[in-house]
């Protein structure tokens, strides 16, 4: 390979507006974008940071309807990765 | 009640999450009906093939869930798709599958072994969330593992929903969108599951498909067998196991009206049933659980008409005591928006009572020992039944019925061990009522005959039109061949249920009527020309009753009532009847037959 990879870190904590919080179905709305993305993506609620491409991870966050949502991350396409996730959960992925 | 009585009827409560009533034949569904084996691999050199056996399944797992989604697409049920996703997303989370393949290798256990860690793992954290939707989602990984678990054991056959011709009650632990889609929908009639609450995929799928549910039964599973007779009431909550003939056929005429029942009545539910020209008539509801009776209110019902108290006894070990039949009265009686709660002392036999099954089987339990006879044989037992009545008057109106009464002695005696129990909670210094109305059920055709004697002893009456009819035209309600002979609009019965009314009226007490006439819309302009005071009957009939009678008047119905007091034969009367009400009423009447 050629060129040196840039890695960058993106980070941004939006308040989740949807009805549900981030439940099974919105869970799995953000996990099919962030699938899409090279760069590492973390999920942080309450001081708990889980993976943003595991359902799991992010159904055990329990972050409901207003909580806050801190979205970090790491990659060559960190800043994409962020700007995609946060227009999600700012459509309230895509409910309602 | 008909002889099979060998199977134990079982009433089991559980959150109705989709409304009606489903009756039907148990089918157990057991998702993991595959054996299941759990050992250590004998040594490491056969790791990376139990790995590559996990992940096989996982791929078989995945190529399943995504036909399902696409069969479930195609039948348009929308609502469960998303949590199709979800469970795929789960079988492709690298951290549960990474999970698993590091029990597989650092701990030297087949897949199923570590497939069931990794699921314990996850158990435990979720319950520990305290978010109640997110922590019941465990149940989505346990789906998960389930398929994982059948796809190793090599079990590629999907469920097959064959069976017999007729519909079936499927029975689980819990349900999920990916079984529903491999049941043939068209011969499930309802659902019953132990786990579950308003938002599980049972919930979901049984509203999407319209079909009755209750869920959150606990143990049904552990209760039921295949083929076992099931009434699924998802509107109470309630699921009946081997119901006896008499529960079956109230919520067999139930399930017909509310088949019947369509949403624009529910607006003439609120309204008095007064007639054109001001003739009221009270509306009662017919329950039998307590669980009955918010839908009683939002169907009209002004009071509880009968209160049947036999429940109470029939799933249980041991005897009810005092304040098990307390708990269910006060209940009933405390609602604000019912006028009175009519309780009928318990109508069985010997052969209902746990401790008492010793006895010799009466060859005609119809007419053997029960109801008020059986209660003036166990004083004990009835007593504590009329503890409970008296103390639940301290929270509400109550009226107590006695049922079966056949002569005045038998009334007389009722009443003296009501006085009796009275004096006794007065001694001991317990809140009750001052009084409490007294009435007999008229249901034994020599009621009917002395009842001016029965009038003068008690504050009314509260015809049984189901025995009276059987009784008087002496026909076995459960003999089938005899049913066509079944028939409310006989004349004898006319005149039976009018010599009542005459007799009531006389001695100024009131006539209700609970039997299934009551709530029969063909019978109700009748009924109204006999000046019945109240009429009482499932909360599915209130509605369309209460239409009928706003939209007439005493007059025709008097006048209509004579003209079918002159017929001969029963045929004639129904056949007057029918044409009347049809004419009369066509909206009403147009589409049956």
């Amino acid at each position: 390979m050629g060129g040196i990879l840039e890695l960058t870190e993106a980070s941004r904590t939006l308040k989740l507006k949807n009805k549900l919080g981030l439940h099974a179905r919105a869970a799995a709305a953000f996990v099919k974008v962030a699938q899409q993305f090279k760069s590492k993506i973390y999920l942080e609620h309450k001081g708990q940071k889980v993976n943003g491409d595991s359902i799991l991870d992010i159904l055990t966050l329990a972050c409901p309807k207003g909580g806050s949502l801190t979205i970090k991350t790491e990659g060559v396409d960190a800043t994409s990765a962020l700007e995609a996730l946060e227009k999600l959960v700012k459509n309230k992925f895509g409910e309602d | 009640m008909s002889s099979d009585q060998i199977k134990k009827t079982l009433i089991l409560k559980g959150v109705g999450v989709s409304p009606g009533i489903a009756i039907g034949r148990c089918y157990r569904f057991n998702p993991l009906d595959s054996q299941i084996s759990f050992y250590k691999l004998k040594d490491e050199s056969l790791i990376p093939k139990e790995v590559s056996r996990f992940r096989k399944a996982l791929k078989e797992s995945e190529h399943q869930l995504l036909e399902i989604q696409k069969n479930l697409k195609k039948a348009k049920i929308a609502e469960p798709i998303y949590v199709i996703d979800v469970h795929i997303l789960i079988l492709k989370d690298r951290i549960f599958t990474n999970r698993t393949i590091r029990y597989i290798r650092k701990l030297g256990v087949n897949a199923e072994w570590a497939l069931r860690m990794t699921l314990d793992h996850y158990k435990k954290i979720f319950a520990g969330v305290e978010d109640d939707y997110i922590s019941s989602r465990i149940s989505d990984v346990q789906y998960v593992v389930q398929r994982i678990l059948r796809n190793l054991s090599g079990e590629k056959r999907e469920i097959v929903w064959e069976t017999g011709s007729n519909g079936v009650i499927i029975v689980a632990h819990d349900i999920s969108p990916a079984d529903t889609a491999q049941m043939k929908l068209d011969k499930i009639m309802g659902f019953a599951t132990d786990s579950g609450g308003r938002t599980s995929h049972t919930a979901i799928v049984a509203r999407s498909l319209e079909l009755p549910a209750v869920v959150g039964l606990d143990n049904i599973t552990g209760f039921v067998a295949d083929g076992d007779e099931l009434i699924v009431d998802g509107t109470a909550g309630m699921v009946v196991v081997n119901p006896y003939t008499d529960m079956l056929k109230r919520y067999e005429e139930k399930k017909r009206h509310h088949d019947a029942a369509q949403d624009h009545y529910l607006q003439y539910g609120v309204l008095p049933a007064t007639t054109l020209d001001k003739f009221r008539v009270n509306i009662g509801c017919n329950i039998e659980f307590v669980e009955e009776i918010p839908s009683a209110i939002t169907h009209g019902a002004e009071n509880i008409g009968l209160y049947r108290t036999e429940f109470l006894y029939i799933y249980r070990d041991t005897l009810p005591t005092e304040d098990d039949h307390l708990n269910n009265y006060r209940q009933v009686v405390e609602d604000k928006n019912l006028s009175w709660a009519t309780i009928r002392t318990f109508d069985l036999g010997g052969d209902k009572f746990p401790n008492y099954q010793k006895q010799a089987k009466e060859a005609n339990p119809q007419m053997g020992l029960r109801a008020i006879r059986f209660c003036l044989k166990e004083v004990d037992i009835f007593k504590t039944q009329l503890r409970a009545i008296w103390r639940a008057s301290a929270y509400g109106k109550i009226k107590i019925l006695f049922p079966m009464i056949s002569s005045v002695d038998e009334i007389r005696e009722a009443k003296a061990l009501l006085q009796e129990t009275r004096q006794e909670l007065e001694d001991e210094g317990v809140d009750i009522a001052a009084t409490i109305e007294t009435g007999v059920m008229i249901e034994v055709p020599a009621a009917v005959i002395i009842a001016d004697k029965l009038a003068r002893e008690v504050d009314f009456f509260s015809i049984g039109t189901n025995d009276l009819i059987q009784y008087s035209l002496a026909i076995d309600r459960a003999n089938e061949r005899l049913s066509y002979m079944y028939e409310p609009l006989h004349p004898a019965v006319l005149r039976l249920i009018k010599q009542v009314v005459e007799a009531a009226q006389k001695a100024k007490i009131h006539t209700s009527m609970c039997g299934e006439m009551a709530g029969d819309p063909l019978c109700t302009l009748i009924l109204l020309g006999m000046e019945l005071d109240e009429l009482s009957m499932n909360h599915l009939a209130i509605p369309r009753i209460k239409k009928i009678i706003r939209e007439s008047t005493l007059k025709e119905a008097k006048v209509m009532l004579k003209k079918a007091l002159s017929f001969n034969t029963a045929k004639e009367v129904r056949s007057y009847v029918q044409d009347y009400m049809i004419k009369r009423f066509p909206d009403e009447f147009a589409e049956e037959d």
